[in-house]
């Protein structure tokens, strides 16, 4: 166990590599109860959903979802979010635990003056993610998902579920909202439930997925899985310092929509200007791990830093994202290297993500 | 957890195995458990004088970086090589297979080896566990 933003939290359970390959080949199981829930409702719910992020969350169809940012008026990152669209007026947006009264805070001054309702309502959900290949086999027959009136298309089963939807349902009986997402490189689900009823959704869970290869996984895992998809985490790629942009994921700027937004300017500003650090895939030629924060060179000057590392059982070798003082291009090359702990270890630029799963 | 109760323990997780002046050396049950996967093991060299309560080595897993202490005074004679290919034996077989190095120990007036007077019993080793929850 270990502390994580005032939560305790499952750092293993047992060999976090086991924990990963078992996410890969079959099925992991994951209590993510710490992540914010920050409901989002009203007339105006989607507009100040535009006006407070970067993405356009009233152009998402009810049932779906989308990864977006909220951004400082310097374009800064605040968080990454998913946010689903629960209803036409219903938004839930999932924010990092470490940041959820900082974006729960933001939307609510961003929604004043719409007739929208923020609401934290992180205590209201457990979280449990089932992720993995085995996923929707093991979920099918214990989620019931409802039929939901004719502005949202019926879901009929959970495996026609699109990636990047959610609906209202039932997991082992208890009312859930049940959403094919997830942050770990697979097809997977994520299952906002009510807390008293995650032991019951969890431990139905694990005997009735165990015969299918689902183990229990830590947060060790979840984070080397997450590297290995090369996803970004809050506090590692991401940050106030960096616009997205700079983390190579520009898309979910979305400057043709209507009205104006936070940030609009300065990311407007950068967009033209191009990003002032470039966010890069190394491959580490050692068994030693390239850590965050230690310096990376090219042809003996510091032109980086690492920003995540670890063992990629997936490669074989440590890998690790490093923010580069120059696009990725320009170093074909280069002679690379990590100041890991006072050894310089050759490191190769290998193109993110790591790993893609087969589709 | 196991404490194996032929040992000598540090409170920095290390054990120690005396056979007549030579002793064994290598991290706990307890220890690899908290590290979780061992991915690397850096030991100090063959024919290096290691000092008791200094770092001689790293220990690195997954998600940390764990200095290495040498349990006792003397000379590294032996190293454990097979943790290079294979550092999960660390986890796997923490007091056999995952040893990691030996070291000639001075003799004391009888002839035994000398060691450090603070390692810890099995016993004591386990409360000092539990205490650290």
């Amino acid at each position: 166990m270990t502390s994580f933003a005032g939560w305790q939290m499952p750092l293993r359970y047992g060999s976090e590599t086991a924990e990963h390959l078992a996410v890969r080949r079959a099925a992991g199981l994951f209590d993510l109860s710490h992540m914010g829930e920050i409901a989002v409702t009203g007339p105006d719910a989607g507009a100040a959903l535009d006006y407070a992020l970067t993405g356009q969350p009233s152009a998402v169809p009810p049932g779906r979802a989308r990864y977006m940012m909220i951004c400082a008026e310097d374009g800064g990152v605040l968080d990454d979010l998913v946010v689903y669209r629960q209803g036409k007026q219903e938004f839930l947006v999932i924010a990092n635990a470490s940041n959820t009264a900082t974006v729960s805070g933001a939307l609510a001054d961003r929604a004043a003056g719409y007739d929208a309702a923020v609401v934290d309502a992180t205590l209201d959900y457990a979280l449990i993610a089932v992720q993995g290949p085995a996923a929707a086999g093991i979920l099918a027959p214990l989620v019931r998902l409802d039929a939901v009136g004719p502005e949202f298309p019926q879901l009929p089963e959970l495996g026609a579920m699109k990636y990047y939807a959610g609906a209202s349902g039932a997991v082992a009986g208890r009312e859930a909202w049940v959403a094919r997402t997830g942050y770990t490189g697979e097809d997977g689900f994520e299952l906002y439930c009510r807390p008293q009823d995650a032991e019951h959704v969890w431990t139905v869970l694990a005997a009735e997925g165990a015969g299918a290869g689902l183990v229990p996984a830590g947060l060790a895992a979840r984070d080397t899985l997450r590297l290995e998809a090369g996803m970004p985490l809050y506090g590692n790629e991401l940050g106030p310092d960096v616009t997205p942009f700079e983390a190579g994921l520009g898309r979910v700027v979305k400057f043709d929509k209507p009205g104006e937004f936070v940030g609009r300017e300065a990311l407007a500003a950068r967009a033209s200007a191009g990003p002032s650090r470039h966010l890069a895939g190394l491959t580490i030629a050692s068994r030693r791990i390239a850590r965050h924060g230690y310096p990376v060179l090219a042809d003996g000057r510091t032109c980086g830093t690492v920003t995540s590392g670890a063992p990629s059982p997936a490669l074989g070798v440590p890998i690790a994202m490093a923010y580069l003082d120059r696009p990725a291009a320009s170093l074909a090359g280069a002679v690379l290297l990590v100041g890991i702990r006072g050894e310089a270890v050759p490191a190769h630029l290998t193109d993110l993500p790591f790993y893609s799963r087969r589709r | 957890m196991s404490v194996p109760a032929e040992l000598h323990y540090t409170p920095e997780h290390e054990w120690v195995s005396v056979e007549g002046t030579s002793a064994s050396i290598g991290i706990t049950d307890y220890a690899a458990q908290q590290l979780g996967d061992v991915v690397f093991v850096s030991l100090p060299t063959p024919g290096a004088t290691v000092t008791a309560g200094e770092p001689c080595g790293e220990v690195e897993s997954v998600k940390s970086v764990s200095d290495l202490y040498s349990p006792v005074d003397g000379e590294v004679i032996e190293v454990n090589a097979e943790l290079e290919d294979d550092p999960s034996l660390v986890n796997a077989e923490p007091y056999t297979a995952g040893w990691m190095f030996r070291v000639r120990v001075a003799q004391d007036g009888n002839g035994d080896a000398a060691l450090p007077t603070d390692l810890l019993s099995a016993a004591e080793y386990e409360e000092l566990t539990k205490s650290a929850g």
